[in-house]
């Protein structure tokens, strides 16, 4: 029974092996091997997802959806079943709740703007946190500006916890929505969606979980959390860029109206009516991105094979390293300490502007993001402009970790 | 790590950390604020004109070690200039600090010649012009009636 004996029940995570799957990280930068600590803007993709992407444009693309011939049939069953994929990522119930969108962005948009502008008026409330991407803040503004509505965030403890208590007591009767990340994108903080939802619930308040780190780092079983919404982006899930995913509620998606009107989202239409389509296609107008989404699904499948645990054991090995060595830097202060955090660090260089630090790093072949990380509330909270933050992914290494700290020695020799 | 060098000139990372002429001054002619979303780096210029002559600038505000120096050197070589020799000295700055042709010299561009390294560094080009886009704002919004303090 050669099949079965090669079978291992617990596979090993080999990160020597997942890193040969990403072709990218054998390239150099200025001459120096490249060391990726930006995952968290956008991952490396593996060549499982670029192959997908190639052969949908090499041998399985049509328009989908319309024509009656095999290959558009073809591309129509590929874009489809990726619906699967990501259901059963995140345990929706059923495939009509997942809508494919451009991003976490368009996702949170569409709800802001269809969810918000029908159930919105003055004087109600949208309850965000200071630790939200401004793509969790922005929607949410422009909807309140319409509706009359106000924008209210929860505040962070100074090592950028989220505050249960403070949330609670932020919970109104004119709380209409939630607005929360599951993790912070900018220090790694990992809210505890599940007792946020049941909390907001509890008054009858629907929850938006803004998804993107979280279902990299943490995973997400949508019908255990019972939140509402659930966003996130295909390209910091090692798929590729202008696809991603808006789960909603089927009861609430349903009673939405569409987001952008267009082909493929209509029943029928005459010059003065249309009727729209049911879920999901409802709020998927036009041609979508559909090469992106097979290769979203390619990700999903070379992701979920890893394995979710062993992907966050071996992260959390590296986060826990790289925090170890940093705190033993006496010039280096982290920003952000929480307690529950994904792989995500920021951090400061006593008096040197992260920019600075960033491209010293950079010359040193390690990319690191600096600045605010579109989380200017936040760098509010903290009192500064930006941090460094080194971002883990599945394919880090202890290694890397040490680069970066050689590379801090250098940011410290050069500026004194 | 040479390259790194030429961008952090000792003369760079000199006025980076000890900015001259920063601060608000007593009186001053015209100001504006500079911002750059990209980083969040701040600077807020403040001029005297007199007669259509720079008679002093000033600056304030947070930002890396090329923001702040290029700031503190432009403070020191607009000072004597006409509005026109500034706006001249500006377009060779922007000459420099984007192109590969390094400008005619005379002894104020020569000054800022340090700063030529960031030409390599495309995204941090935005951080030695912020000033002196922030001066040129200044000096172009400015009106007769002085602010003075």
């Amino acid at each position: 029974m050669p099949s079965a004996a090669a079978k291992i029940d617990t596979p090993v995570f080999d990160v020597d092996r997942i890193r040969d799957d990403f072709p990218i990280l054998s390239t150099q930068a200025h001459g120096k091997p490249l060391v990726f600590l930006d995952s968290a803007a956008s991952s490396q993709k593996p060549r499982a997802v670029i192959d997908a992407v190639r052969h949908c444009y090499e041998a399985e693309y049509a328009n989908i959806h319309r024509g009656v011939y095999a290959l558009s049939e073809t591309a129509t069953r590929n874009y489809e079943d990726v619906r699967e994929n990501v259901r059963a990522l995140i345990n929706a119930k059923e495939t009509r709740e997942i809508i494919f969108l451009r991003g976490a962005t368009e996702g949170i948009n569409l709800v802001a703007s269809s969810w918000g502008g029908a159930n919105l008026k003055p004087g109600d409330e949208i309850l965000i946190t200071t630790l939200e991407h401004h793509s969790n803040i922005v929607p949410w503004q422009m909807v309140a500006e319409q509706t009359g509505a106000e924008v209210r965030a929860v505040p962070t403890n100074e090592s950028g916890e989220f505050l249960f208590d403070r949330f609670e007591e932020m919970l109104t009767p004119c709380t209409k929505i939630v607005g929360v990340t599951h993790a912070s994108n900018a220090i790694g903080t990992v809210v505890p969606i599940k007792d946020v939802v049941a909390t907001a619930h509890a008054r009858g308040i629907p929850v938006l979980v803004d998804g993107c780190q979280g279902v990299v780092h943490r995973g997400i079983d949508v019908q255990d959390v019972d939140c509402d919404f659930y966003v996130f982006s295909g390209h910091k899930l090692y798929g590729p860029t202008g696809i991603g995913v808006l789960y909603g509620k089927a009861d609430l998606l349903d009673a939405m109206p569409p987001y952008q009107g267009g082909g493929d989202m209509i029943e029928t239409v005459s010059i003065t009516k249309s009727t729209y389509a049911p879920l999901p296609h409802k709020f998927e107008a036009g041609t979508p991105n559909i090469a992106g989404t097979v290769g979203l699904g390619a990700a999903i499948d070379y992701f979920s094979a890893l394995g979710h645990d062993a992907i966050r054991a071996h992260e959390d090995d590296v986060l826990g390293y790289a925090l170890e060595r940093l705190r033993g830097l006496n010039d280096i202060q982290l920003v952000g300490t929480a307690s529950d955090r994904a792989s995500i660090v920021s951090f400061l260089i006593n008096d040197v502007h992260p920019h600075d630090t960033g491209t010293i790093l950079d010359q040193a072949g390690i990319a690191v993001r600096v600045g605010h990380h579109c989380a200017q509330p936040l760098m509010d909270h903290f009192d500064i402009a930006g941090t460094v933050r080194a971002s883990f992914g599945l394919y880090n290494t202890r290694a890397d970790v040490d680069a970066l700290v050689d590379g801090l020695h250098e940011v410290r020799k050069l500026f004194g | 790590m040479s390259d790194l060098r030429d961008l952090y000139q000792e003369i760079i990372l000199d006025h980076g950390k000890s900015p001259r002429n920063f601060g608000k001054p007593e009186s001053f002619t015209a100001d504006a604020d500079g911002y750059n979303p990209l980083c969040g780096d701040k600077v807020h210029v403040y001029a005297t004109v007199k007669d259509a002559v720079v008679e002093d600038v000033h600056f304030e505000g947070r930002g890396c070690a090329i923001s702040m120096a290029s700031a503190s050197l432009m403070t020191e070589v607009l000072v004597g200039k006409t509005e026109e020799q500034a706006k001249a000295l500006f377009d060779k700055f922007h000459e420099l600090v984007t192109t590969e042709h390094e400008p005619v010299g005379d002894d104020d561009i020569d000054r800022l010649v340090v700063l030529g390294g960031v030409r390599q560094y495309p995204s941090r080009v935005k951080c030695a012009t912020l000033a002196w886009h922030t001066f040129n704002n200044a000096i172009t919004g400015a009106d007769a009636s002085a602010k003075t303090e």
